[in-house]
């Protein structure tokens, strides 16, 4: 068990370490001259060179890369030029509403996604079930960012009955209303392919032999469904989620595009738009690492609750 | 071939999303930047789908505006789906190392959404198509590979594999003539779902601003000019997203089709792809 997870959190060390390298490659690769930048075009040939001592352009790129890993370990993760501070402090305030955002959604998913799924599971080609195949089939077609659009503009605009964009801050009461309405069309994509896992594992489980057994014992049908089942049927649903966490991520970045939240996704907006660099890549690293921590826990969690895992 | 509901009905949904474009490449009802009309109509026999804020013609529009993010989209594909299943057979047939660090690429990829790649690219070249379609590109390796090595490790033991070592044929022949005609199939139903994923990242960073520049239509991009205008008329906000969202349902409708009817021993390769 122990051996495993060790393995687990070194190969997403190293897989850390890539995505750093290639947000390093890729923005290493634009074109343009940070010590012209930084000097002037007026300045003698002398005051250049010394620019580019200082900022160590002329140092082989893997000591470039290893110097701004580690100032990105350190916590120093640069400036950005758009905002002139701080792009630790810009991204974390971001995640600050990106991640409750993903997270609401995903509750949301998963709250659509369990009674449908076990729904459809009961009784397979029955009338819930194909409902929920038919909402799994549209729900994955349709994409957030025209949810969103319809959504604010029916909801919102139209009926008035939610806040049309922006935040006002955590510190308002009334802000998780500003987030229902972009989680809801993040959420609703998601639902459709979890349904869709919940309804194949819990079908998959109902034809085990302990279930017959149970059955035959007496143990009410909803008992049977909901705990027996269920139970067995969880392990798969919840690394599905997990691994959706990307998408997710991603798809939130469009939505909050979509409302006018000022998270991870308008910030990225904004530094690409401006070609504010420090701040990108800053917050590129940001994501990825976030991506593969995740990744990690739901691997974790996996070996945690199915044995099997734990002695491949 | 087995006649298949889902499948039947994804093609139709496809074709029928796929008509005004095609039908646009050699002819369209008016000029799709031209202004002039009343602006926000609503649909009426003239104009099918209404006009937009600018009096423009939205059928026009979407006609036009959907080559771009066809095009870009069946690219990415084209060459994730290429690069990707390169990738898997290497990793899957080169032994332990050249295994975990082709893996650990993937992995690396895979944590990146397309989003952000898009956006460093649009920061490094400016905001035009050829970024869009390389980060999406990139988007598609992690899938095709791993479905490839997944693919290749289940089958390198298998009997007819062993049968055609036994009979003294090369790395390369089995791959060429036993393995990859194995994966075919999973690799075909990959490539559909892949494209309808690729659309819709496409429309989300056209709808960003990224791809192609106005005053040229695309099918992301109208969503954004029209969300500004939805209080005057919510057409044009419906029909880029309709059309859109049919081509997508058509399909993974196609992709879960051929994998019922071409994959069973795979199912389990070619997962549902989360959205």
């Amino acid at each position: 068990m122990l051996g495993h997870l060790l393995r687990r959190v070194g190969a997403s060390a190293l897989t850390l370490a890539l995505v750093a390298l290639l947000v390093f490659l890729a923005v290493d690769a634009i074109p343009g001259d940070p010590a012209r930048l930084v000097v002037g075009l007026e300045a003698s040939p002398e005051e250049y060179r010394a620019a580019r001592e200082r900022l160590g352009l002329d140092d082989p790129w893997p000591v470039r890369f290893a110097r701004w890993g580690a100032g990105f370990l350190r916590g120093d993760w640069g400036t950005s030029l758009r905002y002139g501070r701080p792009a630790r402090e810009l991204v974390l305030g971001a995640l600050a509403l990106t991640v409750p955002l993903a997270a609401l959604a995903l509750v949301l998913a998963l709250l659509i996604a369990f009674p449908l799924g076990l729904l459809a599971a009961r009784r397979v080609g029955g009338g819930a079930d194909l409902a929920t195949v038919g909402f799994a089939q549209l729900g994955t077609a349709l994409p957030e960012f025209w949810l969103g659009v319809l959504l604010v503009g029916l909801l919102a605009v139209g009926l008035r009955w939610f806040p049309a964009g922006g935040f006002p801050g955590w510190m308002d009461p009334g802000a998780w209303r500003y987030l229902l309405l972009p989680a809801a069309a993040l959420a609703l994509p998601r639902a459709a392919y979890l349904a869709r896992l919940v309804r194949g594992s819990v079908a998959d489980v109902l034809r085990e032999d302990y279930i017959r057994t149970a059955r035959a014992k007496g143990v009410p049908g909803w008992r049977v469904l909901g705990v027996h089942a269920l139970r067995n049927a969880l392990v798969p649903v919840l690394t599905g989620a997990g691994l959706t966490f990307a998408r997710l991520l991603a798809g939130a970045m469009v939505v909050e595009n979509v409302f006018g939240l000022p998270g991870l996704g308008r910030l990225a907006v904004v530094a690409a738009g401006e070609r504010d660099l420090p701040l990108l890549s800053s917050l590129a690293v940001a994501v990825g690492a976030l991506v593969v921590l995740v990744n990690l826990a739901v691997d974790a969690g996996y070996a945690l609750l199915d044995p099997r895992i734990r002695h491949p | 071939m087995r006649r298949h509901a889902g499948l039947t009905l994804g093609a139709a949904f496809l074709l029928l999303a796929l008509l005004p474009v095609l039908v646009g490449l050699v002819w369209l009802p008016y000029d799709p930047n031209a202004l002039g009309w009343e602006p926000y109509a609503p649909p009426s026999l003239h104009h099918p789908m209404g006009t937009d804020w600018f009096g423009r013609d939205v059928l026009a529009r979407v006609m036009v505006g959907g080559r771009a993010s066809l095009a870009v989209a069946a690219l990415a594909v084209a060459v994730g789906g290429l690069v990707g299943t390169a990738l898997g057979s290497l990793a899957g047939s080169l032994g332990r190392l050249a295994d975990e660090a082709l893996m650990r690429v993937v992995d690396a990829l895979l944590a990146f959404p397309a989003l952000l790649v898009a956006l460093l690219f649009r920061a490094v070249w400016g905001p035009g198509l050829p970024g869009v379609a390389i980060a999406l590109a990139l988007f598609n390796v992690p899938f095709f590979a791993r479905l490839t090595r997944a693919g290749f490790l289940a089958l390198r033991s298998r009997e007819f594999v062993l049968a055609a070592r036994a009979a003294g044929a090369g790395g390369g022949w089995i791959l060429r003539r036993h393995l990859l005609p194995h994966l075919a199939s999973p690799l075909l139903v990959q490539a559909t779902v892949a494209l309808g994923a690729a659309l819709l990242a496409e429309a989300a960073l056209s709808y960003l601003g990224l791809g192609v520049q106005p005053p040229d239509p695309a099918w992301g991009r109208m969503l954004r000019e029209a969300q500004a205008a939805f209080e005057l008329s919510p057409w044009p906000a419906v029909f880029p997203g309709a059309v859109l969202a049919l081509a997508v349902l058509g399909l993974n409708l196609i992709g879960d089709g051929l994998r019922d009817l071409l994959d069973p021993s795979f199912r389990r390769l070619s997962p549902p792809r989360p959205p």
